[in-house]
């Protein structure tokens, strides 16, 4: 079979164009040169393409051919993406070194996303003769120890199942056969492809309703996530974005995750690489890897691969958000793809918008969380899925009025701002507590007044207010001195400050203190606030001496209430009253 | 099939046209032969298009001319010949010996730009390497298979520590040790202190110069940390050895770019800066490392200076994006004289924690560097506030931070240019200064290291 071919007659970077290209559709992968070097058509100009290529070009020259392969840049969807390690176009790193017979990337290097040759054990959920719409499962695989996946029939397809096959099969094989409703009959595989650029269909969005638990207690209590919804950290280098990052893609109760590692540091991909496979899972005790697709594109890989690896991860992300699964991905770091971004549109030589990045820096950042959210998935048994995102941005010099920044604050409900002075403080996580923000407080009210404590609201209104005096009072103390505080300001600054050290301060290396759960947080600060609401009775009268309840042998015990365990919830509750009663017997 | 060009049609700054040429490859070398002179000039092909590739010389245009030059196209690209010989020779941007002594036999020709580590193929950096440098070694470790840059300032010492980083700087376990130098754009002086230093402690021996001044052509400037980077790839990957590579001014080196990519009349990003200044440095930095199943490794120390001191500055920001972590020295410990004038607070090494601890370092090192930290940083707060309330309106508590602050500085930051203290010695100091503190105020470290090693007067 020829393959269409056109001609370079440019080539600058990882930008080339070629003539001849008159077949060649918007955004189509094409091969370059009879080293294969893969690309993809980002503009038509008469019979000329512009290409982006996905590798190194050096050596390559005008007069080589490029060979169009008539598809738009598609991941492979199908059992064995989860465990995977990809590049941003998903070729396996594994397979890479292997082809490359080296530690370092050769080029045109062409390998599957998944592998061709396993085989999977499918069990049929549906029998010949049923009905079944775009978006039904056909069947299931058990593809690892935690994720049952679930082979549906592909979108734009329904009618009579005429066939099916169980048992063990590769990716390839026939499992089904429909008799379409557009007259046609449709062998389906548990392989298939879906174009990066497009979201994939869903039936509908919900209001999403439950809490994402990080385990992460600023987070989880001051500044909730929901399942569903869009995050972003920005934050200047050093403040601990991936820390955060990789804390919550470990932690999290979400059952898929997508950790897009994008035009990071080597080191901290293999960082992740090393230790995923060995840390459990909280949740079920799993290795994480089990439930862990990663997607490497280092800061020194090409830079066009970058700006396509979020959209590789995201589509995989939503593949299983289909199955009915809760995903959560995590882009790190999107300020890198919005530079890679600018860098393309650079060089095709196009007007560019604020600070060099083009003009539709804004409509493409969008475009991409709205992809987030709850869904109502394809199918007819009304399955429900959800997919988080969280980005990672980092703004030059940690100024947020940075276009990437403030295109993502528009489109993103979540903000988690980093600090570099707390980082300095050794304050971990470093994140502000007086700018970050979250809108989804009313959303899962419910799920933590039901699941957690009918107060639960209260004590997290409370705790943020006391947050919020306390930077007041500090100002004052800054200019005047501590001892012009009443007795009841200094009590705000006490609780303030365990809060934040004995609260807010969290340790990601410690292995009992990196998760906390739910209700050990809500007792948490209970025990904290207790010192605040029996305080308040006792710091009435002017007269009293603060030093008194500073020197409470009782607030020694506060300072390490971390150290109770979870689920001992009689402990913490012990704690409260007698944290109640010592400051109540100062009176 | 190498064919010559009598076609240069302009000549702007370093870039060259050439018309009606064939089969050129991009980023393919030049060689260009102006009449009447007998060295030919080097440069590579920026952009190749039908008939008419855009050419960057390497050297200076200075009497270059469109009539009668020849351009003619080598076929590869910029390759380095590399050899084990390498030790102990100093080279210029293009790889050409300075030192009067033969050019080297090469063993291998690399192509410089070097190709991507892939993230599955590397091994995760976690062995200490002692500096001998308090601040360094205790508060900001650094591990084989590091990036950690040092950001200046103009004025301050930088070159000396980088020297003294280099004659330092070793493994626990005693393995074979190089250092691969690199100066781009460094004054005369400068380049002379090094060579000197290297010299004179004989370390010389181990090590390799590439030396670019700041009047030899600004290309050159761009390739030198490739050179560095390309030998420095060769003698850990191949040679097995671990490798510490300096690479001092990354300053000189961004604006080098800067000025090229002006003349190409590219879109600028921040500041003029290209807009492909991160994925740049990005290959420049990320080339350190540790392979599976390699004995060798590369730890680069870039140094930099930021302009005005602005750590927000595109280079020392992108630089922070990509490095493990950054020392940063301080103007106001300058001042007071203090050397090394490490600024600890924004200081910080990202992998130490895989580099510290029992079997590595010491099992207290953890806590100690926790602790030395957040105290020093409340008692430059208490500092500042004795500043506008006056001292006499601390608490006993706050006058011991104060004096833990200065006593940190004075005792711990400063150490002499000579001086070699290992990394218990590191931490007895630091225990000794946290005697000052009040006992119940060390919260960071654990008990049983306080029954341990803390002294109580």
């Amino acid at each position: 079979m020829t393959q269409e071919q056109g001609t370079i007659i440019k080539v600058a970077g990882c930008l080339i164009v070629a003539n001849g290209m008159k077949n060649a559709k918007m955004y189509e992968v094409v091969n370059v040169s009879e080293q294969r070097l893969v690309g993809e058509v980002i503009e038509l100009n008469g019979d000329e393409a512009s290409i982006q290529v996905y590798e190194e070009t050096a050596g390559i020259g005008p007069g080589e051919p490029v060979f169009l392969t008539g598809q738009t840049l598609s991941v492979e969807l199908g059992p064995g993406l989860l465990e995977g390690i990809y590049d941003g176009i998903q070729r396996p790193l594994a397979l890479i070194e292997k082809e490359s017979k080296s530690a370092f990337i050769a080029r045109g290097i062409s390998v599957p996303g998944i592998d061709r040759e396993k085989k999977w054990d499918f069990k049929p959920v549906v029998s010949t003769g049923d009905e079944v719409v775009e978006g039904d499962i056909l069947g299931e695989v058990q593809e690892t120890t935690l994720i049952n996946h679930k082979i549906m029939v592909p979108v734009g397809m329904g009618g009579k199942v005429i066939a099916i096959h169980s048992g063990s099969k590769t990716v390839e094989e026939v499992v089904a056969e429909i008799d379409g409703d557009d007259g046609h009959k449709h062998k389906i595989t548990m392989l298939q492809k879906w174009p990066i650029r497009n979201p994939r269909k869903d039936a509908g969005k919900r209001v999403p309703a439950t809490p994402m638990v990080t385990g992460t207690r600023i987070l989880d209590s001051l500044f909730p996530l929901a399942k569903g919804g869009a995050g972003c950290i920005p934050g200047p280098f050093g403040a601990g974005k991936t820390v955060t990052q990789q804390t919550v893609a470990k932690y999290c109760d979400a059952q898929v995750i997508v950790y897009v590692g994008c035009g990071e540091r080597g080191n901290e991909m293999t960082d992740v690489l090393m230790e995923f496979p060995e840390l459990k899972d909280p949740n079920t005790g799993e290795p994480l890897m089990k439930r862990t697709v990663l997607i490497a594109n280092t800061s020194n890989m090409p830079v066009a691969a970058r700006e396509a690896s979020v959209y590789t991860g995201i589509t995989i992300a939503e593949y299983y958000r289909d199955m009915g699964y809760s995903v959560a991905l995590m882009a790190d770091s999107t300020s890198r793809w919005a530079e890679a971004m600018r860098e393309m549109s650079g060089r095709l030589e196009e007007m560019p918008g604020e600070e060099g990045y083009p003009a539709y820096l804004g409509s493409r950042t969008a475009g991409f969380y709205e992809r987030a959210g709850a869904v109502k998935c394809l199918g007819s048994d009304g399955r429900e899925g959800s997919l988080t995102v969280i980005g990672a941005v980092s703004p030059p010099g940690g100024d947020l009025s940075e276009p990437v920044t403030q295109n993502t604050l528009r489109v993103t409900k979540v903000f988690w701002g980093l600090d570099a002075t707390l980082a300095r403080r050794r304050h971990f996580p470093a994140i502000n507590w007086l700018s970050s923000y979250t809108l989804y407080d009313d959303n899962i009210a419910g799920y933590w007044t039901k699941e957690v404590a009918e107060d639960s609201m209260e004590v997290r209104n409370t705790t943020r207010a006391l947050l919020q005096e306390e930077s007041k009072l500090e100002e004052i103390v800054r200019l005047v001195g501590m001892d012009a505080l009443s007795p009841k300001e200094r009590l705000v600054l006490e609780t303030a400050k365990s809060i934040r050290e004995d609260f807010l301060f969290q340790n990601a290396f410690d292995e009992v203190d990196a998760y906390t759960s739910l209700k050990k947080q809500y007792w948490m600060l209970k025990c904290i606030l207790a010192m605040y609401h029996a305080g308040l009775e006792v710091v009435e009268n002017e007269e009293f001496d603060f030093d008194n309840l500073k020197k409470l042998p009782v607030l020694k015990k506060v300072v390490k209430v971390k150290d109770i365990g979870e689920g001992k919830w009689d402990e913490f509750e012990a704690l409260e009253k007698e944290v109640q009663t010592s400051i109540r017997s100062l009176k | 099939m190498q064919k010559e060009y009598k076609s240069i049609t302009s000549i702007a700054g370093p870039l060259l046209v050439v018309e009606g040429v064939e089969g050129v490859k991009y980023e393919e070398l030049v060689e260009v032969q102006v009449p009447g002179e007998k060295e030919t000039r080097f440069g590579k092909v920026l952009e190749a298009a039908e008939g008419r590739a855009l050419v960057q010389l390497f050297d200076s245009p200075q009497g270059a001319k469109t009539e009668g030059s020849k351009a003619r196209f080598l076929g590869e690209t910029m390759k380095l010949g590399v050899s084990a010989d390498m030790l102990g020779r100093v080279f210029d941007g293009s790889g050409k010996p300075i030192d009067g002594h033969p050019e080297i036999i090469p063993e291998k020709r690399l192509d410089i730009s070097g190709a991507a580590i892939n993230p599955y193929s590397r091994d995760y950096p976690n062995d200490f390497i002692q500096t001998g440098i308090s601040t360094i070694d205790c508060l900001n470790t650094l591990v084989r298979g590091q990036k950690l840059p040092v950001f200046s300032g103009s004025g301050l010492p930088h070159n000396r520590i980088a020297a003294q980083i280099a004659r330092q700087a070793k493994t626990t376990d005693g393995s074979d040790f190089a250092v691969v130098f690199a100066a781009m754009g460094v004054t005369f002086e400068e380049a002379e202190f090094f060579k000197s230093e290297f010299e004179k402690t004989g370390a010389i021996e181990k090590a390799v110069l590439f030396l670019n001044t700041a009047d030899d052509p600004v290309v050159e400037r761009i390739a030198i940390p490739r050179l560095a980077l390309t030998t420095a790839e060769y003698l850990a990957y191949e040679k097995e050895m671990h490798v510490l590579v300096v690479l001092t001014d990354l300053t000189n080196y961004a604006e080098a770019l800067r000025e090229v990519s002006a003349a190409r009349k590219e879109v600028p990003g921040r500041r003029g800066y290209p807009g492909y200044l991160y994925t740049d440095l990005a290959t420049i930095y990320e080339r350190a490392g540790r392979i599976k199943g390699k004995k060798g490794s590369i730890t680069q120390i870039p140094i930099l200076t930021m302009p005005e001191d602005d750590i927000t500055h595109p280079i020392p920001d992108l630089t922070g994006y990509i490095t493990e972590g950054q020392i940063v020295m301080s103007r106001e410990l300058h001042r007071k004289n203090i050397y090394p004038p490490a600024d600890v607070l924004p200081s910080l090494s990202r992998l130490k924690d895989k580099g510290i601890g029992e079997g590595k370092t010491r099992a207290d090192h953890s806590g100690v560097m926790n602790q030395l930290y957040a105290s020093y940083a409340r008692g430059k707060d208490v500092r500042e506030l004795a500043v506008i309330l006056g001292e006499a309106a601390l608490d006993e508590t706050d006058r011991a931070y104060m004096k833990f602050a200065e006593a940190f500085e004075d005792k711990y930051i400063r150490q002499g240019e000579h001086e070699d203290r290992d990394i218990e010695k590191s931490l007895t100091i630091g225990w000794d200064l946290l005697t000052i503190l009040p006992r119940e105020e060390l919260k960071r470290v654990k008990d049983e290291h306080i029954e341990k090693y803390l002294k109580t007067k």
